[in-house]
């Protein structure tokens, strides 16, 4: 049987190797640890927790006068928006209707999505020039023209992810550690009724 | 000219468009050069770079209607469909795909500047250079991309899925197919080491608007790439040059264009789009979020509405099919308004979670008729008609023309009107 030897042999030594390769995945010298700074330069998404918060505060009555300078030229005076912009505000009551209004107030779930928005793109066409002082003060604004929080509430770090939204309740699966499972969710044809 | 002076320019600009004043090019036309090493070719040099014959038309057209090409620095309009309707084969020109960023123009990056930053709950954080990227083994798949609101109301008439002139870029234009090259994100992964306990990733963008998205780590882990190649050159800016993710089967929003980092978290982490304008508002009120993957779908794409038959006779009807569920199994054409169907031929080749070719002979006799196909994937679904669609979401088929608060994932069977005298008109009606 010396034939048999000869034709396994590759197949053995394949397998070898491809064992070598899944248990150390190495590519050696290919990506660097990044610098601590580089991290946080670019680590500005927040999850609902609001763990990435950085330090800083804000109110809405700063948050108006922000709003007032930098952004009603397109979400407008009373927030209600315009052909380039959404309305912040209104909406309570129409989610059962035909022409249901989505607002910040109406539909957002996470407190947290607000400050991370508009640090990471408003106002549009000045992404990235707002202070994050300014940024709580603008989220504070608009959770207090949606009579989620007083004109006076400081909005920082530990009191912006405690938030609840009207709307958190609004969602399926609401648990969010049950979401990653499309199975479990009853998803079919590309829908999730 | 620093950059904030730059972007205070464009904020006038972009203040001067809200007036409804005419703007030039808001985005700067910088292209990327060659390196000072080569000397620089035109671009329009087809002896160096090629371009189609002067007597090809077809061409992309703006998401809502209201892009006009004479006028390319003024941005109503927040993406572009794919000219479906003139597609052959399986695979989309680049310059021919579909477009859609939310509105934000492509950003101008130098590939020797960009890095790709994996972070969060790994054991090695790393950042890799696109050169780096290159060096790891590479995979080459074809894979369609489609924009959840293909078909969705939209338009200047808000009609275009049901508009009897609505040509099928209209209503099927935020699909399309290529051949993408890339790192699978595994790779990526098990370098950095995912701890345990990690069940997502966020991806980001480098536009303006730093697009997020959270996918689950299992997806992320089994055929996710971080591709640079499209159609066998490097990923054109529109498509996210130099380096995007590719989520094969799943919603458009995913594929993460001009990627510039991925964190491994333990939540979805519900950025602005992911969590207030992607979820399916039911009439209930409540809203299903997270719906991942686009299903089993077809259109016919000759003959199709705008298209005029030359007379009775012989024609091959041709048309595309695709599944975010995997392979195409088979695909079925009605010529008589969906009384009866048969098995069209499948043309290959065949890829799981691409567009697929069929085709179907046809004598036309001249009469009056509709055209219709309809398509299963190999796990059994089958593309669903409006009135089986409606019921899945338990309502009325009329809810699908009077609100768009379940604008994504329509995949209903698409009707075409054959008339007498050869014209082709959208016959969907809800």
């Amino acid at each position: 049987m010396r034939w048999s030897f000869s034709f396994f042999a590759p197949f053995v030594a394949l397998m070898a190797c491809g064992a070598a390769v899944a248990q150390a995945p190495g590519y050696k010298n290919v990506g660097r640890t990044p610098t601590e700074q580089e991290v946080q330069a670019m680590d500005i998404a927040i999850g609902t927790d609001g763990k990435e918060l950085p330090p800083g505060s804000g109110t809405a009555k700063e948050g108006a006068r922000i709003f007032k300078a930098k952004c009603e030229v397109c979400h407008g005076a009373n927030l209600e928006g315009s052909p380039t912009a959404p309305a912040l505000v209104g909406g309570k009551g129409t989610l059962t209707s035909l022409h249901p209004k989505m607002t910040v107030g109406s539909y957002w779930p996470f407190s947290t999505t607000i400050f991370d928005y508009i640090r990471r793109a408003m106002p549009r066409y000045l992404e990235g020039s707002l202070s994050v002082d300014e940024v709580y003060s603008l989220t504070a604004f608009v959770l207090y023209r949606n009579e989620i929080i007083k004109e006076d509430d400081v909005i920082d770090a530990k009191t912006l992810p405690k938030i609840q939204m009207p709307n958190r309740n609004g969602f399926i699966p609401q648990k969010l550690e049950e979401i990653h499972d499309p199975k479990k969710r009853g998803c079919r044809l590309g829908h999730c009724p | 000219m620093n950059s904030k002076e730059s972007g205070r320019r464009r904020f006038l600009k972009n203040s001067a468009a809200l007036a409804g004043l005419a703007v030039g090019a808001v985005q700067s036309a910088r292209g990327q050069s060659a390196g000072p090493e080569k000397p620089e070719a035109s671009p329009k040099d087809i002896h160096t770079y090629g371009e189609r014959s002067r007597f090809e038309k077809s061409v992309r057209t703006g998401a809502m209607g209201l892009y006009d090409p004479a006028r390319p620095g003024d941005h109503r309009d927040f993406g572009f469909r794919t000219p479906t309707q003139d597609s052959v084969g399986i695979i989309t020109p680049a310059s021919l795909h579909f477009v859609i960023a939310h509105g934000y123009e492509p950003p101008d990056i130098d590939p020797n500047e960009h890095h790709l930053l994996i972070h969060g709950m790994v054991d090695r954080p790393l950042i890799f250079t696109l050169e780096e990227l290159k060096r790891l083994p590479s995979v080459t798949r074809i894979h369609f991309l489609e924009c959840n609101a293909n078909s969705a109301p939209s338009g200047p008439t808000g009609a275009f899925r049901t508009a009897p002139n609505a040509t099928a870029q209209d209503t099927h234009g935020f699909t399309s197919c290529s051949v993408w090259t890339g790192v699978p994100l595994s790779i990526l992964l098990k370098k950095a080491g995912v701890q345990a306990g990690a069940t997502w990733i966020v991806g980001e963008g480098s536009e303006k608007g730093k697009h997020t998205k959270s996918i689950p780590i299992e997806k992320a882990m089994d055929d996710v790439l971080v591709a640079y190649g499209q159609n066998g050159e490097a990923l054109r800016p529109q498509q996210g040059y130099p380096i995007r993710l590719l989520v094969p089967g799943w919603e458009g929003i995913n594929n993460v264009k001009w990627l510039r980092r991925i964190k491994v978290v333990n939540e979805p982490y519900m950025g602005m789009w992911e969590s207030t304008k992607y979820p399916s508002l039911r009439t209930d009120g409540l809203s299903r979020w997270f719906q991942f993957e686009m299903g089993p779908r077809s259109v016919i794409t000759r003959p199709s509405g705008g298209q005029k038959l030359s007379g009775p006779g012989f024609y091959e009807i041709s048309g595309l099919a695709w599944s975010g569920g995997g392979v195409i199994r088979n695909v079925e054409v009605s010529i008589d308004g969906g009384h009866t169907w048969k098995e069209a031929e499948i043309q290959g080749p065949v890829n799981s979670k691409a567009h697929t070719r069929f085709g179907f002979a046809w004598n036309w006799d001249g009469e009056d008729t509709v055209l219709e196909s309809r398509c299963t994937d190999e796990r059994g679904e089958t593309q669903p008609t409006p009135a089986e669609l409606a019921k899945f979401w338990r309502v009325e088929p009329e809810f699908f023309r009077t609100t768009g608060t379940i604008p994504g994932h329509f995949n209903a069977i698409q009707p075409w009107k054959i008339n007498r005298d050869g014209s082709v008109q959208n016959a969907l009606v809800l």
